[in-house]
Order: structure tokens, then sequence, then C-alpha cells
């Protein structure tokens, strides 16, 4: 019987593994040119709210579409004094955070978290968290579709006219239309919202719980598309408004008779899950954790 | 002209010229009407338009007729800015009280005088309207264009303009596609009308239409005409549409004007031969 002696991992393995953590990085995934390229983009999205900058998105260790976009404005804006937090969804521990998570630790040599408080980037999935964000936070959003006409036009040519000349109408005659068949206005995520009055986002799918918090907000929001390969964002107190009409005021996900079965709460973001009779929890897992522990 | 009143023409076309392919004083002066064909036969350039000048007074509307390929739906697709005049100069009187020139807007700038300036109603309703939304998407759409952000004001004008138009308001909220012919053109009229432009432009708004569908749209235009005060273009190779909405006209052949003159004294005593054969043919 032969004894296989335990080996420490080494190179990419143990980097993933954890066990490199908090050392010299083993590896990374970006050159500095590349993130040179990609924080020059980013630049650019600052200086123009809401303008979608195209930039060359690189092929990442996680497939398109899952969070490659996010993935590379954090590596581009991360340094090894920084922490960061990732969420899919509101939580931590969901496998794509958790790879991201250690991916960009491993690679950066920066600190890992689950608190707000202690973040200084937080890369997230489709939600805010509910903690408050300040001028310490950068928000970088992961991005499926980044373009808000692409429902209404196809032509790249026409949809960069429209943006160009801040033509909505198109848009306005798709709530309209929406309002008309459906007695309310049915977007429920990435609600279309102009940015410093000027263009026109995908809140990528964000809830609209969370589109009130981009107004005037204290942090700066990245918003990275991968596939797509745009990157734009919303600078610290930049006006975000909902597009809605004058008599029809946007709301937001609420149900007064709905509480986490962990916490209690009802002033969370709540989400079902399902084959639970009283199956309302928090989407902040983090948030709900802090307050049961409290 | 000292002491009689002249008004402001609304609108002022000067020496308007569409050439498609390259073209030199020769190229003009091998084509047009007194040479039978706006091709060049050295070059091959087409001149579909040249040398039109025109004025149209508040309230007035003016046809333009021709045969197939004269150039009369280039003149007001040129106007309309849907296609770039070669040269020219286009003045209205509500844009910078008409001192500028409107052909050297730039391409924004340009469409956005269709927001409520310049109106268009296209023979093809496709053209015009977008097929798949609601007969009350369509008119939300210059509304919201122009800035309309209340939506109950948006439904009320928009009521209001299909009432006009005679659209039976219960169809609202039917898409475009679902709709007759006529019922798609009156939809074109009401969006056209939104928000109460100073011009519009008819290019051939009837044909297509069978004959009593198109009497009652044809109605609805001059009723619609007499009632705002609104100056037209109407473009139409069919002289009944002339003699009914009309009271001065142009005849356009081979990219030319060849008459200039009242509707009524063309359709009894044309002057130049290409007209006298027109107004002969749409006699028998």
């Amino acid at each position: 019987m032969t004894v296989v002696s335990h080996r420490e991992p080494t190179g990419v393995i143990a980097a993933l593994s954890g066990s490199a953590l908090h050392d010299e990085p083993a590896f990374t995934v970006l050159d500095e040119e590349s993130k040179r390229e990609i924080r020059r983009a980013l630049l650019h999205a600052v200086c123009a709210p809401g303008y979608q900058v195209p930039f060359g998105s690189r092929e990442m260790p996680v497939a398109r579409g899952w969070g490659s976009g996010g993935l590379q404005i954090t590596l581009a804006i991360i340094g090894s004094s920084d922490t960061v937090k990732v969420i899919d969804q509101g939580d931590d521990e969901g496998v794509n955070a958790v790879n991201l998570r250690r991916l960009v630790t491993a690679s950066t040599g920066c600190e890992e978290t689950t608190e707000v408080s202690e973040a200084t980037v937080v890369q997230t999935r489709h939600r805010i968290p509910e903690d408050e964000l300040t001028s310490q936070h950068t928000l970088v959003l992961q991005v499926p579709v980044p373009e808000p006409l692409r429902g209404i036009e196809r032509d790249m040519r026409e949809l960069s006219r429209m943006h160009a000349e801040s033509d909505y109408s198109r848009m306005w005659v798709s709530l309209y239309e929406d309002k008309v068949r459906n007695g309310v206005i049915t977007q429920t995520t990435g609600y279309p919202c102009l940015v410093n009055e000027r263009y026109v986002i995908a809140t990528t799918p964000i809830p609209r719980w969370d589109i009130p918090r981009l107004h005037n907000a204290e942090f700066l929001s990245l918003f990275g598309a991968g596939r797509e390969k745009r990157v734009y964002a919303i600078p610290p107190h930049t006006v975000v408004e909902p597009l809605t009409f004058e008599d029809i005021p946007f709301e937001i996900e609420q149900n007064e008779n709905t509480h986490c079965r962990l916490c209690g709460s009802n002033s969370s973001f709540l989400v079902q899950s399902p084959s639970q009779d009283d199956n309302w929890s928090c989407s902040d897992t983090a948030w709900c954790r802090a307050r049961r522990t409290k | 002209m000292t002491g009689i009143f002249v008004p402001e023409p609304v609108v002022q076309v000067r020496n308007l010229g569409k050439v498609y392919g390259p073209f030199s004083d020769e190229t003009i002066s091998r084509t047009g009407s007194s040479f039978g064909s706006a091709r060049d036969a050295v070059t091959g350039s087409i001149v579909a338009a040249w040398d039109i000048s025109f004025d149209v007074q508040p309230g007035e509307a003016l046809g333009i007729v021709g045969e197939s390929g004269s150039g009369k739906s280039t003149v007001l697709r040129c106007i309309a800015g849907d296609v770039e005049a070669t040269t020219g100069d286009i003045r209205l009187a509500n844009v910078d009280e008409g001192k500028v020139n409107i052909l050297d807007f730039d391409a924004s700038r340009r469409r956005r005088l269709r927001i409520d300036q310049l109106s268009v109603v296209y023979q093809d309703p496709a053209e015009g309207l977008s097929l798949g939304i609601t007969a009350g998407g369509n008119i939300a759409d210059p509304l919201t264009a122009a800035g309309w952000r209340n939506y109950s004001a948006i439904r009320t004008r928009a009521k209001e303009l299909l009432t006009r138009t005679e659209v039976p308001i219960d169809r609202i909220d039917d898409l475009v596609r679902t709709f007759s012919g006529g019922m798609r053109q009156r939809v074109q009229i009401a969006r056209a009308l939104a928000n109460n432009p100073g011009v519009i432009l008819l290019d051939e708004p009837t044909t297509g239409l069978d004959a009593s569908v198109a009497s009652g749209v044809l109605d609805l235009i001059r009723s619609l005409l007499e009632e705002l005060n609104i100056a037209a273009i109407v473009v139409s190779h069919d002289f009944r549409v002339i003699e009914m909405l009309t009271e001065r006209c142009l005849v356009m052949h081979h990219g030319r004007i060849v008459e200039n003159t009242l509707t009524d004294q063309l359709l009894e005593d044309p002057q130049h031969p290409y007209s006298q054969k027109l107004i002969a043919a749409a006699r028998t």
C-alpha cells in the first residue's frame, strides 16, 4: 500500500484554494497595460455619467456573462491595500461570488470581507447592499445588457444616434404602451433611469428597491458589461431619475405584510424562497446576519 | 408691390436641386423638360429636381403634380429632410424667423424640425407609423419627443386627435397593424398634427386607398386644412386630390417646374404643352 504524502498545493491551485492569501499574489489576471486601458475607459465613463464607453474586454477566467465585466473593473481599480466584498443577489456565499472573491484576493493580495463597513470595493451582481455605502466605497456592478434601448431598437447606429441626440421618445412610448397594456409600468428590475439629465442607462437588473439609492449617492458606481464590451459610471452626487410619467409615481417593491423569516425585517429587500410556508427572507444575507447577532 | 399687403410666406423654397451622380452646368443643360429626360446621357447622372422655387403662404395648400418620376416626391423629401438636397435654400417662417436656411442644419437639428415644425404624411402608413404599437402610442411618440411627460395629458391629446381624424376612440389601444388602410392613414394624420406643426407635407395621401375611403380621407384633410389654418404641400399625380385640396399648384416634368399657376386655371386652361397633355389624359 502506497502512502501519498500530503503536500502543500502550489501555484494557481494554491492561490485559488486560499493558502497563498494575503501574501504576494501568486499570479495576476490582467497585465498592467490592460488595467490602464480599462481605467482610461472608466475615467471617460465618470466624465460623461451614464454614457456607455467601449473598452477592450479581455478573456477572463470566468465565462462572459458570469461577471467578467465587473471583474475586469475590480481588478483594474483594486490594490493590495483594498478590501473587497463580492455579492451575488445580496449573498456573499453564492458560488460565483465566492469564486470571484477568491480570484480577486489571490491575484491582487487585497483583503476580503463580508462587512460593508470594512470594504472599499464592493462588486455585486444585481443588488446594492442594504448597509449605507459612503465615499469610501466603490460599487462595481456586473451588467449583462448595458443598452437600455435594446428592446426597442436593434440597429447599433440608430442606438448611438438616439443616445447622442438624447432622443428617448421611443423609450417613453414603450413605457406608455406598457401602462396601456398592463395598467402599470411592469419593468421590475433594471428600471431605465436618466443620469445627470442626459443619458438613459440600464440599471443592470437591480430591483426597483435599489434605484433611489443611486440618486445623489455618496459612492461611485461603476458598471461593467464584459460580453458587450461596455463600461459606464454614476459618479457620486449625480442626479439619477427613474423614467416615469409625472402622474404615475415610481414605486418600489414593498409589502407591509411580509417579514424576513430569519430576522423579522420588513425594511429590507426581501426575496421569496420556494417550498417553504413562511418563505420570505432578506436578500442581503450579511445584513440579515448582523441584525440577528446584534 | 408697395401698398399691397403681402403676407410672409410660411415656406420659402429657392433654387432647390437634387442630383444623383456627378454634375456640371452641362449636365443641367442636357436634362429637363425641354430635353425630354432627367438623365444626362453623357454622365448618367440623374437630375431628379432642379431650379425649384416657390412660396407657400399661411393657410395655403400648394399642390405639386406630375407623372411618376417627375421629381415631385424628391422635392417633398428634400423639404422634409428624408433626402439631402444637392443645393438650394429653404426657409420656414417659424424657424429663426425665416432668417436661416434649414438645409444648413446638421442632421440632428434637421430631425428636430420634424417634431413640431414640419410633419409628413406618407403614402405608405408603414413609413410614418410604427405598426407594432398602438394608435395612442404612435401619437405619444411626437408628444414625448416634444417633452410631454404626463400620461393622462398624453391620453387626452391622443383621444382629441383621433376624434378629430374620425378614428373610433375605442380603438386607441389597438395595434395599428390591425387597422385598415384608410384608418391607418387617419392615424398617420392624427400623429402628424400632434404638435400643431406650421407646415404639413402630404405625399400621395390617398393613393392606394379605394375610391370611397379615399374621398373620406380627402374630406378630412380639406376640413383640417381649413380649420387649422396650416400650410400644406400636397404631392399627387391624381388631379382629383389636387383639385380638392389646393388653390395653387406646380406642374413638374423631368425634374423641372413647367408651370406654376392657380389650380382652377391649370385645370381650365393649361399653358405648357406637358400640362395640357396631363390634363387631357386625366379627363379621359
